[in-house]
């Protein structure tokens, strides 16, 4: 017997491939996946059957075309789909640059399965859910400590309904200050997530974008000719997603303020930030963070999630309510005035998801918070300087000064090989892994946007790197398969010819199904 | 490093109780090992980890640790949390009888949504690409493809926040396709969801209520005539609603709109979908609603999914805010692909020039939601919403039977949830609340604040997972509860 050889310098990958159909095509006349509670026959013998109690005209007259599936055979459907999802616990995400795609600890994933969790209505009487509005409020408690901020609200679902909802803000602020009208304006810069301007624009906001200087910074002067009487606020995250802080915040947050303007901070790139500096002392009124990013909730395929909302004193008459405050001994949800936004999302928010978080912060304490901030800069800066020695790869702006994150760009391999980043990134998944590239438009060619968090070990990111570097040999080498991938994925590439065509664009199997009959 | 000093007489914490203060690497934080970190320092020149920070101003830099409670292990986390979550009260098994409803509810959710949503692919991954996410465009694909034949539509989107914010967009996109600035929404909507709608609208849409009939909750159909005019882009109404109350001339509110070159819009309960009509043979032109009693748990309120549907014309998919995945072929024969529709109008690709916006919303409980119509099928789906409307009126007749109660709206057919009058009992809803507790029942939503003018009424729902017997024990606490004064 000899020792097994595995000195192969990336992983020998294969993705599940289970060739699914689509669940439709399981169907089977008479099987049945699971029975629902019935009626017994003492309510029946009282009021009837179901016909006779809604009007004639509202009965459904052909039963909705669902499949009908026995039990495992759907169970063994879904299992095949999520194995052939690529979820972070999986592989070393840290391709998914501005997600914080960090470790979910499993301890919160079992805590919040308790029927005292599950099984709460948002309704009942608050002396009923006590332990709930305590978490609540804890966490209040810990991000004002961690922000500066004076109150926050965990109602915003996302990263968006909290932009949405500091929008919102701006605008009742100033409204209540008679200038309303006079202020049109937000300003944002080029690098932002595109629901900065987005939200702020469903709010009737005219949209300036500034563009950075040549070291990759917000441009002051810009931001100076920006300003007017105009302007209702000003929204940046900050490091943005190059990675680069911009040191001179707080002269930019001193430039809209003296215009009357608002400052609120998109807070997506927090994670190298915790316990080393706050939005308050950078001059926010207003700032958010992302629960499912820094503070390890699950990212869930894309929701449910929580933009957690916190902001200084004078903007706290105007958050969501109900607030959870804590009063002669008790946890209270507490009306707020009419001046509020009034609400951005149905209830409290996703309450499972501040317990999550809540969970964290009490494993780590003001000690691991910022060992977090620490080790994600630190990995980061290690990926960065390894990345750089890869042929072809390069990060624009300033060198070096870079946060939890970095901007690359392929544009040197491109120009030398034809590869773009689209096929490298497609060519990753056939070593399970994934990188993301830029949000629109992109500023920096050929994008690629990398952020390790501080969850991965020193091995998993020569991994990765080992994996970037040998694509990079072979855009060099053998063009063709980088170019032509996935090889080792689920499928292969997709001809996306048909998805923004009305004639032939299939959002669901039935609508497939016609537009593919005659054929 | 500075996390490694932590033996109780360096520090002033207090001792924590269950360990002592023991220097470790975090679990979650592989690289605090020292030795690592010092070969990861060295590796890119730099000696201290402080130096890392160098790019933020001494100005702005916390001078000491934050004022947070120690760390835990995860057993200590676990006495921690499940002693806070014991403080709860809680419905289900083991817990209250809960009637509360009122836009999230309780319903039956099947052992296999649990599993599938706790499947550790679909709770970890985000925003991979349709090659090693393929699963999860797969089974985002076919909830949109079940919703679409529970709704009878072409068209469902990738969901968003709530029902709340499902209705908000589509009077946006009502206001986009009419270039109107108007929409009209029946004083019978939830008036926490009207919240949400007007802070979304604002000021880009105006909204106005139209009047509701106190005899029956429906909506006034004379004062819906009198409002509509050319600036109404879209005439929202529900059914069942807020208030319980079926709808059964939605044919004729729907062409009342469209007379007036107005877009219909229905809000629906999905569940309702396997017994009643879909908005969609009565002339709805878009309908929304909330996807939560498809298989997910209240979760205190974080159960909501917001779901918009619409026929499969260009100026409606135009209008989505919201990711909306397509089925394609791949290169290889046989293969089915997936990626996004019309992606160049979203704010993704477009910013502030996209519709609204998009980004995380609720993607896990859409993937449930396909499980648990997977699971239900049409039988179960119809036998569903035969139970919940047989349950539903067998508790408003046996509540109704007490003297002093009466149905609010008594002509009107309901599906689960009706309006209780307890203004003969001559005790607030509040009271008879307090006193139900007691009897381990959580009782209906006291509406006396919204709807003053109906005095002490509560919403009340009933679903599936309401016995015979639950539902006697309720009419006999509240016969008990009502007649001590």
């Amino acid at each position: 017997m000899q020792r097994i050889r595995r000195d192969h310098k990336v992983r020998n990958f294969h993705q599940a491939k289970w060739d699914e159909p689509v669940v439709f095509e399981l169907h089977r006349s008479g099987e049945r996946g699971v029975i629902p509670p019935g009626t017994e026959a003492g309510i029946t013998s009282e009021v009837g059957g179901a016909a006779s109690l809604i009007p004639a005209g509202m009965r459904r007259s052909e039963a909705p075309k669902l499949p009908e599936i026995g039990q495992a055979k759907v169970l063994r459907h879904y299992l095949r789909l999520s194995q052939e999802t690529l979820g972070s616990d999986l592989n070393v995400e840290i391709g998914q640059g501005t997600c914080t795609m960090k470790y979910i600890p499993r301890i919160n994933e079992m805590l919040i399965r308790t029927p005292s969790m599950m099984e709460l209505h948002p309704l009942q009487d608050p002396d009923t859910a006590q332990g709930m509005l305590e978490i609540y409020h804890k966490l209040d408690l810990a991000m004002r400590e961690i922000s500066g901020m004076d109150a926050f609200s965990f109602q915003p679902s996302s990263g968006t309904q909290a932009l949405l909802a500091m929008a919102s803000i701006v605008r009742a602020y100033h409204e209540s200050r008679g200038e309303g009208d006079q202020r049109d304006e937000i300003i944002t810069t080029i690098f932002s997530h595109p629901s900065q301007a987005a939200t702020a624009a469903v709010k009737g906001y005219k949209i300036i974008t500034l563009h950075p200087d040549e070291d990759g910074f917000p441009d002051l002067e810009k931001l100076k000719n920006a300003v007017s009487e105009r302007t209702a606020g000003f929204v940046v995250a900050n490091p943005e997603d190059t990675g680069i802080y911009n040191h001179r915040i707080r002269e930019f947050t001193d430039v809209v303020h003296a215009a009357g303007g608002v400052c609120f901070y998109d807070q997506a790139n927090a994670n190298g930030l915790l316990g080393i500096t706050r939005a308050k002392e950078a001059g926010f009124d207003m700032c958010f963070f992302n629960l499912h990013k820094t503070f390890a909730a699950p990212h869930m395929c894309g929701g449910p999630a929580t933009g957690a909302l916190g902001v200084a004193e004078p903007f706290v008459r105007f958050l969501p309510g109900p607030l959870v405050v804590h009063e002669d001994g008790k946890y209270k949800l507490k009306d707020q005035p009419d001046v509020s936004i009034g609400k951005v999302r149905s209830f409290h928010g996703v309450a499972q998801t501040v317990l999550r978080s809540y969970a964290w912060i009490m494993s780590l304490g003001a000690e691991g918070l910022r060992d977090v901030a620490r080790i994600a800069v630190l990995n980061n800066n290690y990926l960065y300087h390894k990345i750089l020695q890869i042929r072809g790869a390069s990060a624009p702006y300033i060198k070096g000064r870079r946060l939890e994150q970095v901007r690359y760009s392929w544009k040197q391999l491109t120009d030398e090989t034809g590869v773009t980043t689209e096929d490298i990134t497609r060519r990753m998944c056939d070593f399970g892994l994934h990188y993301w590239t830029s949000h629109h438009p992109y500023i920096v060619p050929q994008p690629f946007t990398l952020e390790p968090t501080e969850s991965y070990s020193k091995e998993d990111l020569d991994e990765y790197i080992q994996a970037l570097a040998h694509i990079s040999e072979e855009a060099y080498s053998n063009p063709d398969i980088v170019k032509t991938a996935p090889h080792n994925s689920t499928v292969h590439r997709n001809d996306e010819s048909s998805l923004d065509d009305p004639a032939h664009w299939c959002i669901t199997w039935r609508s497939y199904l016609k537009k593919t009959q005659a054929k | 490093m500075d996390f490694m000093i932590m033996s109780s007489t360096d520090l002033e914490t207090e001792a924590l109780p269950l360990s002592e203060n023991r220097a470790f690497a975090h679990p979650y934080i592989p690289n605090t090992v020292p030795e690592v970190q010092e070969a990861m320092l060295k590796e890119i020149g730099l000696s201290s980890i402080e130096q890392l920070h160098d790019a933020i101003p001494g100005s702005l830099k916390l001078s000491g640790l934050m004022d947070l409670p120690p760390a835990m292990n995860e057993y200590e986390l676990r006495r921690h949390i499940e002693g806070l979550l014991a403080k709860n009260k809680h419905a289900g098994a083991g817990g209250y009888l809960n009637f509360l409803g009122a836009g999230c509810w309780q319903h039956f959710v099947p052992a296999i949504c649990d599993e599938i949503n706790q499947r550790s692919e679909f709770v970890t991954a985000y925003a991979g690409e349709p090659y090693e996410d393929h699963g999860r465009f797969q089974a985002l694909f076919e909830y949109q493809s079940l919703v679409a034949e529970l709704v009878d539509m072409d068209v469902v989107n990738v969901p968003t926040f709530d029902w709340a914010q499902a209705a908000s967009t589509a009077i946006r996109m009502a206001g986009r396709m009419t270039g109107r600035p108007v929409a009209l929404l029946p004083k019978s909507v939830d008036p926490d969801k009207a919240k949400i709608i007007r802070n979304y609208c604002t000021p880009v849409m105006e909204l106005r209520e139209i009047e509701i009939d106190a005899a029956t909750g429906k909506l006034d159909l004379e004062d819906l005539r009198r409002k509509l005019g050319e600036d109404v882009a879209a005439v929202y109404f529900e059914n069942p609603g807020f208030l319980g109350v079926i709808e059964e001339r939605g044919a004729e509110i729907a062409a009342l709109a469209h007379a007036a070159g107005a877009v219909a819009i229905v809000g629906v309960d999905p569940i309702s979908l396997g017994l009643l009509e879909p908005p969609s043979r009565y002339g709805a032109d878009i309908v929304c609603g909330d996807l939560q009693p498809l298989g997910m748990h209240m979760n205190y309120g974080g159960g909501q999914s917001g779901f918009i549907a619409t026929r499969d014309e260009e100026k409606f998919v135009m209008e989505y805010p919201s990711r909306l995945f397509g089925i394609v072929p791949t290169e290889v024969e046989g293969e089915y692909g997936f990626g996004d529709v019309a992606y160049e109008r979203t704010s993704f690709a477009l910013r502030e020039k996209g519709k609204e916006s998009v980004g995380t919303q609720t993607a896990l409980w859409g993937i449930t939601a396909g499980v648990y119509l997977s699971l239900l099928g049409p039988h179960g789906m119809r036998e569903l919403g035969e139970t919940i409307v047989q349950k539903a009126r067998y508790a408003a007749r046996k509540l109704a039977a007490i003297p002093g109660v009466s149905l609010r709206f008594a002509e009107t057919d309901f599906f689960k949830e009706f309006v209780v009058d307890f203004g003969g009992t001559g005790l607030t809803v509040a009271e008879i609340n307090r006193r139900l507790l007691a009897e381990g029942i959580f009782g209906g939503k006291d509406l006396s604040a919204s709807y003053p003018q109906w005095g002490q009424c509560a919403l009340y729902c009933v679903t599936e997972i309401h016995s015979q017997a639950d539902l006697d024990r309720l009419a006999d606490a509240i016969r008990k509860v009502v007649s001590t004064q």
